[in-house]
């Protein structure tokens, strides 16, 4: 913190700043306007991913609006000195997966980007989130950003996740039992043996999805897995020797002591796979559940709930499982990673698509998409009757071609379930990337723990 | 950045009483793709003011001619979702200057903060109390003074303080800037930096 305004916000210095196409020209265009430059450029890097194909990348993009927004970037990334890794650049791809597989994301930092799933960045012990076009241009201007401290909420996980049950599942689970607007104000700290339990990439999703709750942000404090995972990379900017990093990281961590204004503690045993039925993501339950009757106040006649369902197509008490499906959809922020793909490549092994299935099968990045290559992923997406496509948010936010039609049902690894996300009238059902896979195979809506051995 | 002031507002109101209204339905994805701030009012709720045949969906409210004002009565838990501060940009551009609230969602609050629309919080209860008496009465106005910090119903003469973080209510009344103000610290910035031990 820089300084602290006294009845106001506090100045936070900013470690990493992310960017990209979407949300930065506007910035730009104001700094242009005041005639100054970006402050530190090389505390800035830039990506363009959610308004690129995912075919075709390398001809021109055919969208004039997205093609213009693209070239845009890339204008004003030349014009400030900020690295981009652009459309057809090796280290290309969604902007939260790329920043910690190339060692931009390090523990202790402030992170912010034009994104709310920023909180992703949180995996690693940082102070990470989403902020508005004024103040990506704040950022770009001075390398700071007013900001009022949030309250501080802690989640404990303890107990045994399930075998077929991931960490989509953990954080679909939470949301569902505190609602879409249940962590508004709060910054939250995930903790418990079945959050130290996860991967890095588990860890990601989690903290990918506490936007879905309100939170302004979500983190995990490092361990010994963090370290590993970035001894690991094959690089680091800026670190030459990891070892006197991870002392300094050692100390990230709540003081045993520390008072949080909320606490809430669940049980990972208790969790199944999940799927959302309404149109925010905290509509949510486990698979063999039915819809509820009514919504969290126990109103059947709430408008809101009512216009929720009737738009989804699905009536109170209804059963999800068995309902046919057209679209599965694995990719996004959330479930982009090599695990990801690891996973929904196991169930799909040997199996066939469903005819009636449209899938689309994203990358959350170029590297992504290598390590997909040489572990022969291609191979069993391909025997399967799946094309594997290139990376890109796509079909999360649907900014490019890669819509879902309206009234379509999408089983999708994305974050958001809101009307009309996934393309106009389109009908979008969250899931896990096991649930995604079962649902391609069978073309209904599936447990995964059919394909799974106990 | 904004330098629009904000001082005392008399308007009617236009209500959209539905709860966790996100920014995907205050402005579509594909409308995204604009490089400049203009122009965002054009879409605005678009997919709920026209239908798929591109008709004016005769039942949505900004297509009532019923209903007009600068002041948005929305519904609990307002600018869910995604990070666009093109959604406030889009009821800017619209012509609202207010939106009215139990709860908002917290990127969409400090986005409208920085755009001079100010958000406004008031009792659940008589939110929904609002929303029977517009329902009534089309031309209920309401009258809300920032510098006083109170809203209220013009018509039964209720009246409610609002709560507004002290900095950002200056900088609205005074149409002041966040960056200048962030630029006039650079030295204190760099000294800062300078302080940094760990390796960046």
């Amino acid at each position: 913190m820089v300084r602290s305004i006294e009845d106001g916000p506090d100045v936070l210095y900013i470690d990493r700043h992310y960017i990209h196409e979407v949300t930065s020209p506007q910035a730009f265009n104001g700094l242009k306007e005041r005639g100054i430059p970006v402050f530190r450029p090389a505390k800035t890097l830039a990506t363009a991913d959610h308004n690129i194909p995912t075919k075709d990348q390398h001809l021109p993009i055919r969208d004039e609006l997205s093609r213009n927004q693209v070239e845009r970037l890339s204008e004003n990334c030349k014009k400030y000195g900020i690295e981009l890794f652009g459309l057809n650049n090796p280290k290309n791809g969604i902007v939260h997966v790329i920043g910690p597989e190339l060692g931009y994301t390090l523990p202790g930092m402030t992170i912010v980007c034009g994104d709310s799933h920023t909180s992703t960045h949180g995996a690693f012990g940082t102070i990470a989130f989403g902020i508005g076009t004024s103040e990506v241009e704040m950022v770009l201007a001075t390398q700071c950003i007013l900001q009022p401290k949030p309250k501080k909420m802690k989640i404990t996980l303890n107990g045994k996740l399930h075998k077929g049950v991931t960490s989509k599942d953990i954080i679909m689970y939470i949301i569902s039992e505190i609602s879409a607007s249940g962590a508004t104000g709060y910054f939250v700290e995930y903790c418990g043996s079945a959050i130290s339990g996860l991967s890095m990439e588990g860890r990601m999703t989690i903290c990918n999805m506490s936007i879905e709750m309100g939170a302004r942000g979500g983190l995990i404090a490092p361990d010994e897995t963090t370290f590993e995972y970035l001894k690991n990379l094959p690089s680091i900017p800026g670190i030459k020797d990891i070892k006197s990093s991870v002392s300094e990281w050692k100390t990230l961590r709540s003081d045993s002591g520390a008072v949080f204004d909320k606490e809430l503690n669940f049980d990972a045993g208790k969790i199944k796979p999940m799927i959302t039925y309404g149109t925010n993501p905290g509509m949510g339950m486990a698979i063999d559940d039915s819809i509820p009757m009514s919504d969290d106040n126990g109103n059947k006649a709430s408008a809101s709930f009512i216009k929720s369902l009737d738009y989804m197509g699905f009536k109170p008490g209804m059963k999800l499982l068995g309902h046919p499906v057209d679209f599965v959809f694995i990719g996004s922020c959330t479930n982009g990673r090599i695990e990801d793909f690891r996973a929904f490549a196991e169930l799909i092994r040997g199996r066939k698509k469903a005819e009636n299935i449209t899938a689309l099968v994203v990358p959350g990045s170029k590297k992504v998409e290598e390590q997909m290559i040489a572990e022969g992923l291609i191979e069993v997406y391909k025997n399967a009757g799946f094309e594997v496509r290139q990376p890109g948010c796509s079909s999360c936010l649907a900014m490019n071609e890669d819509k879902i039609p309206q009234g379509k049902y999408a089983v999708s690894t994305s974050n958001r379930n809101f009307e009309g996300r996934q393309g106009p009238g389109s009908r979008t059902l969250l899931a896990s990337p096991l649930t995604a896979a079962a649902a391609a195979i069978t073309g209904k809506i599936t447990d995964p723990r059919e394909f799974v051995n106990e | 950045m904004s330098k629009v002031k904000f001082d005392i507002l008399e308007s009617a109101c236009v209500p959209l009483p539905f709860e966790n209204v996100d920014t995907d339905q205050i402005i579509p994805a594909r409308f995204l793709s604009a490089t400049s701030r203009q122009g965002f009012g054009d879409n605005l709720f678009r997919d709920w003011r026209y239908l798929k045949t591109g008709e004016k969906n005769k039942e949505f409210v900004l297509n009532n001619p019923v209903y007009h004002g600068k002041v948005l009565v929305a519904g609990k838990n307002f600018g869910s979702g995604s990070s666009r501060e093109h959604a406030v940009w889009a009821i800017f551009d619209y012509g609202f200057r207010a939106v009215v609230s139990s709860f908002f969602a917290d990127i969409f609050m400090n986005n409208a903060l920085n755009n001079g629309l100010l958000p406004i919080v008031i009792p659940d209860d008589l939110l929904k109390k609002l929303h029977g008496l517009i329902q009534q009465n089309p031309e209920t106005k309401v009258r809300i003074d920032l510098e006083k910090q109170t809203f209220t119903i013009l018509s039964s003469g209720e009246s409610v303080n609002f709560a507004i973080n002290p900095y950002k209510k200056e900088c609205m009344l005074k149409g002041l800037d966040d960056i200048d103000f962030l630029l006039s610290m650079k030295n204190e910035i760099t000294g800062y930096e300078k302080n940094q031990s760990l390796a960046k």
